[in-house]
């Protein structure tokens, strides 16, 4: 049964008229009255930077923060691939329908159909968007918008931007962003963090930050809050992520009553390049695209040490062209690297550690020349050939998974609402359209339709519907906020024990990774669930911090993120355990088909795990949000 | 291999600062640079050591965001052409090796601590221009406007600047030519820039002067360090444009 406090608000009427219909009966806000509301956007990515400028175009007062030194810094920065959209530019039969069912069906049918159309509908306008703010996308020779095919769509609707689309989508908010501040509709803070949500009777009322150079506490009070403070892979402690992107956000928020959605929903990506030695501190992609051109394999025997180029090919196992005829080496992200994992436990792994597999160009050199490629990957060729000193032209590269997004987040509504009034949540921070597994080039498309086109109209209803009180910084929920924070630095600072934020952090990572990663089974995550408060405990005894309270610490930021990883991994594993199925990115051994593939449970498990926090320790509640489908039949993901 | 580091101490911006020197020994040279560092931040702070850990900003690490950036043996981004600090490796040193590391300098990028420097300056040059005055939803269809390949690639080259600040590191003059350049390339390559092709030039080299940058003198330093390959070609076309937008006709 659905969960009374779940109200998704999803429209009725058909799935294509919904969102028109929706927009027509959101309320508006006059505009002459909309700069006397303040919104507060936490993060400056995609979603942060977009909506931020969206909302000041329209007349709103605008606060944005961010953790970086300057709001370009955010980590959507990094996405290479592109961002899809159903133009249908190069008449392969798109449609927004079937952006719609792709997505869906990638998302192992966990995720909402009305929010997922919604943002197929909206994929168009982005890239209009984005080329109206003069966002330099790859062009064919007549001048129009060059597509390519990208993580296993069989057509062409990705656009992008040589392997750095999500820089100049960024770039492209970030200069929207820019020309507010500049106007002076937007105050723009950097090297601020959130730290609390400030609620009036149950209304999310403020913020409030921790300014980096000073250490202080600041209050920032508004009408409506917009986190859009991204994912949080860096749980595990090696991602790919940038090394600050954290959840605290989105976890203090949660202790505050938000409800946290999925949080188990973790995406591998298949094509990194492999672990060196202990001391890494982050992982790098390879663009999927590379698996366009190249055959992944290893050797046939465990074990088997020689030079690649040395093993005939009598000898390779290429194991996803044999397991999957039809896809090959372009199977979905989670199905690539769960295979990746299955050849290495079985010893035939590759690399100094027998956890990396070959992605092999020599066919596609030989068959294309060396140019083709170059062209092609050049600048992803010489990436690699910076970070391993080895030339992929010559010797096949080495892969192996790692974690790369998170579709789990703070659940929303359809209007991008938390179950807390005023607390919209934008991005990768909600759990909202990617279901289990997200495709390729949809993450710089959900940011951007949630900032640019959602979040204005959904925000501007709830301002013109909610009645507000008077809400002052120097009020008592404030103060208290204030003083659980300062108390919170100070026990931080005050432990004097012996060992680094990062000593702690990487050992729950690794702990994570071996027990809620690629694959989990029920005696690993009782494992895990044990252990994790004794790391805690360990961090609250024997932490130690340099430094002072009240000046520029990075030590202490690092500490204070930390400390909300070793608290929220518990419920990746209470989520990760609950969820008696394999669905996308979780892979329940317990639960799977001869074959080794995902056996999902629509009949019992065909829910958003929507998680309410208890006292630290606590199990928390579980509220299920059923998830009906009505448009698609939901049929088991498959790619021989 | 064993290195040793003289590396720049500065608690703070009103601190006079000092080159502090640590031994490091067994690192990795297929460790980064930045990794480097965080094997000394962790030996400083397990040892309690009175300096702390040393200061320096770093988000990406795959040399995309451009947060990070320090001069390596007064070189910006150290020795590698094309290469953000944070894609450096430590098997471009050799063994017994001394390495200088020091912040990024100039006026205009005070310092906040040790090797991290305040560059918001480069945020408010693109404040006063450095965009489309487009508003959401006021767009046309992204195939409406035709833009040449070349044009477009040639846009991308500027595009992507990463706003590190290693072109002002690198110039005696502190100028921020390049990095507003690369901005005024990348839009007035483009039809959609066009409309603000003159007025953008003309209002971001005011904020570059504004913000106590100093002028251009053509020496090059930029582009030598540029970790994106941004040309001198672009401080040419800035220079055009802003000459151009001077004495243009004005009912064009």
């Amino acid at each position: 049964m659905t969960n009374k406090k779940l109200q998704s608000s999803i429209p009725e009427g058909k799935i294509e008229n919904k969102w028109d219909k929706h927009k027509f009966n959101l309320k508006l806000v006059n505009p002459s009255n909309r700069r006397k509301y303040d919104v507060m956007v936490v993060g400056s990515g995609l979603a942060g930077a977009s909506a931020a400028s969206s909302l000041a175009e329209m007349g709103y007062n605008v606060t944005c923060i961010c953790y970086q030194d300057s709001s370009r810094r955010a980590h959507s920065i990094a996405a290479q691939g592109g961002i899809n959209a159903t133009k249908n530019y190069h008449n392969d039969g798109d449609s927004i329908y079937r952006l719609f069912y792709d997505t869906i069906k990638g998302g192992d049918y966990r995720s909402r159909e009305a929010n997922v159309y919604r943002l197929a509908q909206l994929s168009g306008d982005i890239i209009d968007q984005c080329v109206a703010q003069g966002v330099p996308f790859a062009r064919d020779y007549g001048g129009t918008l060059a597509n390519r095919s990208f993580g296993g769509a069989q057509l062409s609707r990705t656009f992008y931007a040589r392997g750095q689309t999500g820089q100049q989508l960024l770039l492209g908010a970030y200069s929207a962003l820019s020309r507010q501040v500049g106007l002076g509709k937007v105050k723009m803070l950097t090297r601020r963090e959130f730290v609390d949500l400030v609620l009036v009777d149950g209304v999310a009322r403020g913020v409030l930050c921790r300014n980096h150079l000073t250490g202080k506490i600041e209050r920032h009070s508004a009408h409506a809050i917009c986190l859009a403070t991204g994912g949080y892979s860096p749980v595990f402690y090696l991602s790919t992520s940038a090394v600050g992107c954290n959840v605290t956000a989105a976890y203090r928020s949660y202790k505050r009553g938000a409800f946290f959605a999925n949080p188990s929903f973790t995406q591998i990506h298949p094509t990194c390049i492999p672990l060196s030695g202990n001391d890494q501190s982050k992982l790098t992609l390879m663009s999927e695209s590379l698996r366009n051109d190249a055959r992944v394999w290893v050797p046939k025997q465990a074990g088997d040490k020689r030079d690649p180029v040395e093993i005939v090919e009598d000898e390779r196992d290429y194991f996803l062209e044999r397991k999957y005829p039809s896809f090959g080496n372009l199977v979905p992200r989670d199905v690539a690297s769960r295979n990746a994992k299955m050849v290495c436990d079985e010893g035939r792994g590759v690399g100094e550690n027998g956890l990396a597999v070959y992605m092999d160009f020599s066919d596609a050199i030989n068959r294309l020349g060396r140019k083709a490629i170059e062209e092609r990957y050049g600048n992803l060729f010489d990436m690699y050939q910076h970070i391993t000193n080895e030339n992929p032209y010559q010797t096949p590269m080495k892969i192996s998974p790692a974690v790369h997004y998170t579709m789990g987040g703070l659940w929303v509504d359809y209007n991008l609402m938390s179950n807390i009034p005023g607390l919209f949540v934008l991005g990768e921070a909600n759990f909202s359209d990617h279901g289990a597994n997200r495709l390729g080039a949809s993450a710089l498309m959900q940011g951007l339709a949630d900032g640019y086109f959602i979040a204005p109209y959904a925000l501007g209803n709830y301002l013109a519907t909610q009645e507000f009180s008077q809400v002052s910084t120097e009020d008592e929920a404030f103060t208290k906020a204030n003083e659980s924070a300062d108390k919170f630095f100070e026990r931080l600072m005050g432990i004097k024990g012996n060992k680094s934020a990062k000593y702690f952090h990487k050992k729950l990572g690794t702990l994570l990774w071996d027990k809620c990663g690629m694959s989990r089974n029920a005696e690993g995550l009782r494992e895990a669930l044990a252990k994790i408060p004794e790391i805690r405990k360990e961090f609250w005894s024997d932490l130690s911090l340099p430094g002072d309270i009240d000046e520029f610490n990075p030590e202490l930021e690092h500490a204070s993120r930390v400390a909300d990883f070793l608290e929220f991994a518990e419920i990746m594993c209470h989520d990760a355990l609950n969820r008696e199925e394999s669905c996308g990115g979780h892979f329940r051994e317990e639960h799977q088909t001869e074959g080794a593939e995902a056996q999902r449970d629509d009949d019992n498990f065909s829910y958003v795990a929507a998680w309410q926090y208890q006292e630290l320790g606590e199990k928390p509640i579980l509220h299920k949000e059923e998830l009906e489908f009505t448009e698609v039949v939901r049929t088991r993901r498959q790619y021989k | 291999m064993d290195i040793v580091l003289k590396i720049w101490r500065q608690k703070s911006a009103t601190d006079k600062g000092a080159m502090q020197e640590y031994q490091l020994k067994d690192i990795s040279s297929d460790m980064s640079f930045l990794e480097m560092l965080d094997v000394l931040n962790e030996k400083l702070i397990v040892e309690k050591h009175p300096d702390g850990p040393v200061a320096f900003d770093s988000d990406c690490r795959e040399g995309i965001c451009g947060t990070c950036g320090v001069m390596i043996n007064g070189r910006a981004h150290g020795p590698l052409d094309k290469t953000t600090t944070c894609q450096l490796h430590m098997r471009s040193f050799k063994d017994k090796d001394t390495i200088y590391v020091e912040p990024f300098r100039a006026k205009s990028f005070s310092i906040i601590r040790d090797l991290t420097v305040d560059r918001s300056s480069f945020d408010k040059i693109i404040q006063r221009g450095g965009y489309v005055s487009v508003t959401t939803g006021g767009a046309c269809d992204a195939n409406s406007v035709l833009v040449s390949k070349e044009q477009a690639d040639q846009a991308m080259d500027n595009a992507a600047c990463i706003g590190c600040g290693a072109c002002v590191a690198s110039c005696k003059n502190a100028s921020a030519m390049l990095f507003t350049a690369a901005k005024v390339s990348h839009l007035g390559l483009l039809p959609q820039g066009q409309p603000e092709r003159f007025s953008r030039v003309d209002n971001m080299v005011k904020a570059m002067v504004d913000e106590g940058f100093g002028g251009c003198t053509n020496e090059g330093e930029c582009e030598a360090v540029c970790p994106k390959g941004i040309t001198l070609g672009s401080i040419a076309r800035l220079n055009r444009d802003f000459l151009y937008g001077k004495i243009k006709p004005r009912e064009l």
